[in-house]
C-alpha cells in the first residue's frame, strides 16, 4: 500500500477516474436508516446523492481508497483500508489511500471525533469491498461463463475453481463497471477474515520515522505568505488599538491588520502579522503592540471559578434523568456518603500546534491543514464567507494530534479571513503559547455526589450534581434551560437498571472561557467521579470494589468484563503491600476497565507500578493499533491527573508553554499491559474510552495502598 | 539592510542562507533549508521535537542561533537514512512506535545519538536521554521497547561482524 497526501484535482487524475475503472460508493438511500446501498460514483455525482466513502479500481488492478477520516495518530489511515481490502480480497500492497478532501455532498460527516472512524462506517466500508467483488466475479463468470458457485475472489484475482482458470481484477474492471452494483451482498463471517482481526503494521509509520509525512506546518503553496496572530489573551475582548510603526520596521513585514474569529457565538479579535517568511511575522509581532477593550465581563481566577462551581453544587440545576425518590432513600439508607470531586481546565496542547493555509480569490477557497473535521469547516466557511459550498475545498494533511481541538472551525476562518484582506495564500502559525493559552479548553467541573447503602450494602440512592460549562451554551440561539445528559458519559449504563432511586443534575457554568472537547469529552471528567464514588461506596459498604461492581451490573457483557479483568490481574492474590485501585468507565459504546497498582518507595513516596487495562470495543479491525490507543489513552489521562492543568488569573491562561503546563516525560510512565475483548458486539470506540478510567483507578490504588482519598486533580504524587 | 549569510552544513551538504542572526537554527533548516522532518514544538527548548545533532549531539534547534552553528555539521532525521534502514528506524517500525508522528523525528534524533555513546542503555539512561522529548500520543512505552531492540540489533550486527 502506498500513501499519498495530494489537492482534490490529483486525486481525480491519479486515481483513474478519467480512465476506465471500477468506481463505486456509499450511501444511506434513506436519511437515518442503518443499511447503505452502493452505486457508481457517476450516477451518484448525476443524481446529487452524498456517499459516505468510496473506492476505485483501475485497469492495473490498483486499488485507491479515499480515506474520508483524517489520521491523527489514531491509525484511520491503516484500518479503514485493512476494511475494504478485506471484503475486497486484495493484499494491502495493491491499495493507495489517499486523504479525502472536505466535501460533505460527496462524504456525509467526515467528523474525526467521538472515536467515530470504525464504529461510524464499518458496515458501509465493508459492504463497498464486498460489493466491488461480486461485481468483479460476475465480469469474470459472463466472460467464462460459468456459474457463480465455482468462482472465487482471492489476491485482486477472480478464480475459477474447477478449471484453476484466473483473471485479475485489472483485466475485469471494463465490463465490471458496466454492471449495476448488486444489493445485499452478505458479509464475510468473522472466522473468515483475513486481514480484519490482524495485527497489521501501519502503514504511515515509514513516512513518521524519516521525516517525509508531511504535516500542517510542512505544507507550503506557491507565493504563500505567512501570518502569526495576537490574539485577546482574554478571548472576547475588543481591540481598541494598535500601534505598528515598530512592527512594520522589520525586514519582510508586509501588512498589520486587525482580525477575527469565530468561537462559537463570539467573534475573538486579534492582530494579524503578515509577513514574507515566519521568522520575519514572529519578529514583526514581538514589537507590534496592541491595547484591549476588555470592558464588560468578568476576568476570573482559578480560586473564583471553582468556587462558583462548589457553589453551584447547592442548587438544584437542570435535570430530566431521575428515577424512584432519592430524597426519601438516601434519608432512610443504612449508610450515607458524601463526595465532592474536582478537576481542573485542561489544554489539548497537541505537538503540532494549530495552523492552517488558506488562499480565497474572488468566489472560492481553498484551505490546507491538519483538520479533524474537514466537513465542518467547508460548511462553516461557505456560510460566514459566502462563498458556495462546493466552492470551498477543504485539504487535509496528517495532525501532529489533534485530541478534539483541531475538529474546531476557528483556526481556518482566521487563516481564510487574513487570505482575503491580503489577496495571497497564507499560512497562519500558532506558536506553542497560543496554542497553550487561547483554548478552546477542557472545561473544568466540580461534581457532588451522594450515596446511600441498603442493609446488604447495595446502593438504594445515587445522586450527582456536575457543575461544569456546558459546550452547547456557546453556540447562538441554544435552549440553555436544558438538562446535559453528556455529564453522564462514561458511567456505566446498568447502574441505572441497579439503583432504584437517582437523581442526576447539572448547573451549567457560566464564565468567558472558551471550551472544547478534549479526548472522550466529558467522559474525561465524569469518569473521575463516578468511579471514585462507586469506590467510596464500596468501601462503605464493605465490598471488595470488583464484587460491589459485579452486585450492581448485572448484564452479561459488564460481568464478562469483570471476570477477564479479574483473571488478567490476578486481582484476588494481590499482595498485601501493594495497593490496588480499579474503574470502568463506558463511552462511545466501549467498556474499559483498568487496574492500577501501586506502592511505597524506599523514600515513602508512591510509585505506580503497573496499568492493566482491558477495552470491550465489540468488533475490531487492527489489535496492536487498539493497544496503542489504549496506552496513550492512559498516558494522557495519567499527565492530566497528576501533571498538568490550565489555571486563569484575571482572565487570562497563565499556562503558556511545557516549562509550566509540564507534561507527562517518559520518566512518568508505568508499566502498561492492554487486553482486548472478544465478543459479538456492535464496533465501539478506541481512540478515546482508555481515558477515563485512568484517573479514578489510581486514586482508588493511593486509597487502597495509604487509606488516603484523592478527590481533587491534578494532585503531586510525591506530596500523597 | 542587508541579511548576513551563512553556510550551514546539513546531512553533508552545503546550504548558503540568507538570514537574521539571531534565527533559531529550527527555521534556518526548515524554512531556508527546506527540510520539514524537524518540528516546531515549543520554541523554548522543552519538548524536543526540534532535536537535531550538532557534532553528532543532540541539540534543540529551537534555542540555538543559525549564526552559531555555520559550517559546523549538523544531521537532521533526513540525514539519518531516507530508505528508514538505520536500526533505530527499522527498531521504530517493528515496534510500531509512532501515532501522529509529529514529535517522532525528535525522539529518533535523541534515541540515535544515545546509541552511539551508549550502545547498551539501561531504562535509568533511557530515561536521561530522552525525558527531553515529549509525546502527547504517549508513544513512551515503545519508545523504550525500540531503542533496547535496536541496541539489542546493532549487538547482534556487530557480533555478526566481528
Amino acid at each position: 500500500m502506498s500513501i499519498r497526501q495530494q489537492s482534490r484535482r490529483g486525486f481525480i487524475r491519479q486515481s483513474g477516474l478519467t480512465g476506465i475503472a471500477l468506481t463505486i460508493g456509499a450511501y444511506f438511500p434513506v436519511l437515518g436508516k442503518g443499511t447503505v446501498e452502493i452505486i457508481h460514483t457517476a450516477t451518484a455525482d448525476s443524481l446529487g446523492i452524498n456517499l459516505l466513502a468510496w473506492i476505485s479500481i483501475d485497469q492495473s488492478g490498483k486499488v485507491t481508497i479515499l480515506n474520508h477520516r483524517s489520521e491523527m495518530g489514531q491509525g484511520s489511515y491503516q484500518v479503514v483500508p485493512q476494511m475494504i481490502a478485506e471484503e475486497l480480497e486484495v493484499n494491502l500492497d495493491q491499495v493507495n489511500i489517499q486523504f479525502a478532501p472536505g466535501d460533505q455532498k460527496k462524504y456525509g460527516s467526515q467528523i474525526t471525533g467521538g472515536s467515530s472512524t470504525v464504529r461510524g462506517s464499518y458496515k458501509h466500508l465493508l459492504r463497498i469491498g464486498a460489493t466491488a467483488r461480486e461485481m468483479l466475479i460476475g465480469a469474470a463468470i459472463q466472460q467464462w461463463n460459468v456459474p457463480r458457485e465455482e468462482c472465487y475472489a482471492e489476491n485482486g484475482q477472480v478464480i475459477h475453481r474447477p478449471s484453476g482458470k484466473k483473471l485479475s481484477y485489472g483485466d475485469l474492471v471494463q465490463e465490471a463497471a458496466k454492471a449495476t452494483p448488486p444489493k445485499d451482498i452478505p458479509l464475510k463471517a468473522r472466522k473468515d477474515y483475513k486481514l480484519v482481526g490482524k495485527s497489521l503494521q501501519r502503514q504511515d509509520t515509514p513516512l513518521k520515522t524519516n521525516g517525509t509525512a508531511i504535516f500542517g506546518l510542512d505544507k507550503k503553496l506557491p507565493g504563500m505568505l505567512y501570518a502569526v496572530v495576537e490574539r485577546n489573551p482574554r478571548f472576547i475582548g475588543k481591540v481598541k488599538s494598535f500601534d505598528d510603526a515598530a512592527t512594520k520596521a522589520v525586514p519582510g513585514v508586509r501588512q498589520v491588520f486587525k482580525i477575527q474569529r469565530a468561537v462559537f457565538a463570539n467573534l475573538q479579535e486579534g492582530v494579524a502579522v503578515v509577513a514574507d517568511s515566519l521568522w520575519a511575522a514572529l519578529q514583526g509581532r514581538k514589537v507590534l503592540k496592541v491595547e484591549w477593550d476588555d470592558e464588560g465581563f468578568e476576568h476570573l481566577d482559578t480560586d473564583q471559578l471553582f468556587a462558583r462551581m462548589r457553589e453551584d453544587l447547592n442548587k438544584p440545576g437542570l435535570s430530566d434523568r431521575t428515577a424512584g425518590n432519592f430524597e426519601g432513600a438516601f434519608q432512610t439508607a443504612d449508610k450515607k456518603v458524601e463526595a465532592v470531586y474536582e478537576l481542573p481546565y485542561e489544554s489539548h496542547a497537541s505537538m503540532e500546534p494549530l495552523n492552517c493555509i488558506a488562499h480565497v480569490r474572488d468566489n472560492s477557497i481553498e484551505i490546507w491543514g491538519p483538520i479533524q473535521g474537514p466537513d465542518w469547516i467547508q460548511a462553516d466557511l461557505s456560510e460566514r464567507m459566502g462563498v458556495p459550498m462546493e466552492n470551498v475545498s477543504v485539504n487535509m494533511t496528517f495532525l501532529g494530534g489533534g485530541f478534539g481541538r483541531k475538529a474546531f472551525t476557528d483556526y481556518p476562518h482566521e487563516a481564510a479571513l487574513i487570505s482575503k484582506q491580503i489577496k495571497a495564500p497564507v499560512q497562519v502559525v500558532w506558536t506553542r503559547e497560543d496554542d497553550t493559552t487561547q483554548g478552546p479548553f477542557r472545561p473544568g467541573a466540580v461534581y457532588g455526589c451522594k450515596g446511600g447503602l441498603g442493609k446488604n450494602g447495595n446502593i438504594v440512592a445515587f445522586q450527582t450534581r456536575t457543575a461544569t460549562q456546558n459546550m452547547n451554551h456557546q453556540s447562538a440561539g441554544v435552549n440553555h434551560n436544558s438538562y446535559n445528559a453528556d455529564t453522564l458519559d462514561g458511567l456505566l449504563k446498568p447502574y441505572f437498571e441497579s439503583i432504584p432511586n437517582y437523581s442526576f443534575a447539572d448547573i451549567p457554568t457560566v464564565s468567558p472561557i472558551p471550551v472544547m472537547w478534549w479526548r472522550s469529552v466529558y467522559a474525561s471528567t465524569n469518569g473521575f467521579a463516578y468511579e471514585s464514588f462507586m469506590d467510596e461506596l464500596a468501601h462503605a459498604a464493605g465490598k471488595d470494589p470488583l464484587d460491589f461492581r459485579r452486585a450492581h451490573l448485572g448484564e452479561d457483557r459488564y460481568q464478562a468484563l469483570i471476570d477477564r479483568l479479574e483473571a488478567i490481574s490476578g486481582w484476588k492474590s494481590r499482595s498485601k503491600n501493594e495497593g490496588w485501585g480499579v474503574a470502568i468507565t463506558e463511552c462511545f459504546n466501549s467498556l474499559v476497565g483498568e487496574i492500577v497498582k501501586v506502592s511505597h518507595k524506599p523514600d515513602g513516596k508512591i510509585k505506580i507500578d503497573k496499568v492493566i487495562a482491558l477495552m470491550d470495543c465489540g468488533w475490531y479491525v487492527n489489535p496492536d493499533i487498539i493497544r496503542a490507543q489504549v496506552e496513550g489513552s492512559i498516558v494522557m489521562a495519567l499527565g492530566a491527573a497528576i501533571k498538568h492543568e490550565t489555571h486563569f488569573k484575571d482572565g487570562k491562561a497563565v499556562e503558556k508553554n511545557f516549562d509550566t503546563y509540564n507534561m507527562p516525560r517518559i520518566n512518568d510512565i508505568p508499566e502498561i499491559e492492554v487486553h482486548i475483548m472478544d465478543n459479538d458486539e456492535k464496533a465501539g470506540g478506541v481512540g478515546e474510552p482508555g481515558l477515563p478510567p485512568l484517573s479514578p483507578a489510581l486514586c482508588n490504588a493511593i486509597f487502597d495502598l495509604t487509606g488516603k482519598r484523592i478527590r481533587k486533580l491534578p494532585f503531586n504524587l510525591d506530596e500523597v | 539592510m542587508p541579511m548576513p549569510t551563512y553556510k550551514l552544513l546539513i546531512n553533508g551538504k552545503t546550504y548558503p542562507v540568507e538570514a537574521d542572526p539571531k534565527m533559531p537554527l529550527l527555521w534556518a533548516i526548515r524554512e531556508l533549508a527546506g527540510l520539514t522532518g524537524t518540528k516546531y514544538g515549543c520554541g523554548i527548548a522543552q519538548c524536543g521535537a526540534c532535536t537535531v545533532h550538532l557534532n553528532g549531539n543532540p541539540i534543540r534547534s529551537c534555542s540555538i542561533p543559525a549564526s552559531a552553528v555555520a559550517g559546523q555539521p549538523i544531521t537532521t532525521i533526513e540525514g539519518i537514512s531516507p530508505d528508514n534502514s538505520h536500526p533505530v528506524q527499522k527498531a521504530w517500525i517493528a515496534e510500531q512506535v509512532p501515532q501522529c508522528g509529529y514529535c517522532q523525528s525528535g525522539q529518533i534524533m535523541s534515541a540515535v545519538a544515545l546509541l552511539k555513546r551508549n550502545p547498551h542503555p539501561t531504562d535509568k539512561d533511557i530515561d536521561l536521554a530522552m525525558q527531553g522529548n515529549v509525546c502527547r500520543c504517549g508513544t513512551y512505552l515503545r519508545i523504550r521497547k525500540a531503542i533496547k531492540s535496536a541496541a539489542q540489533q546493532t549487538t547482534n550486527t556487530l557480533s555478526t561482524i566481528h
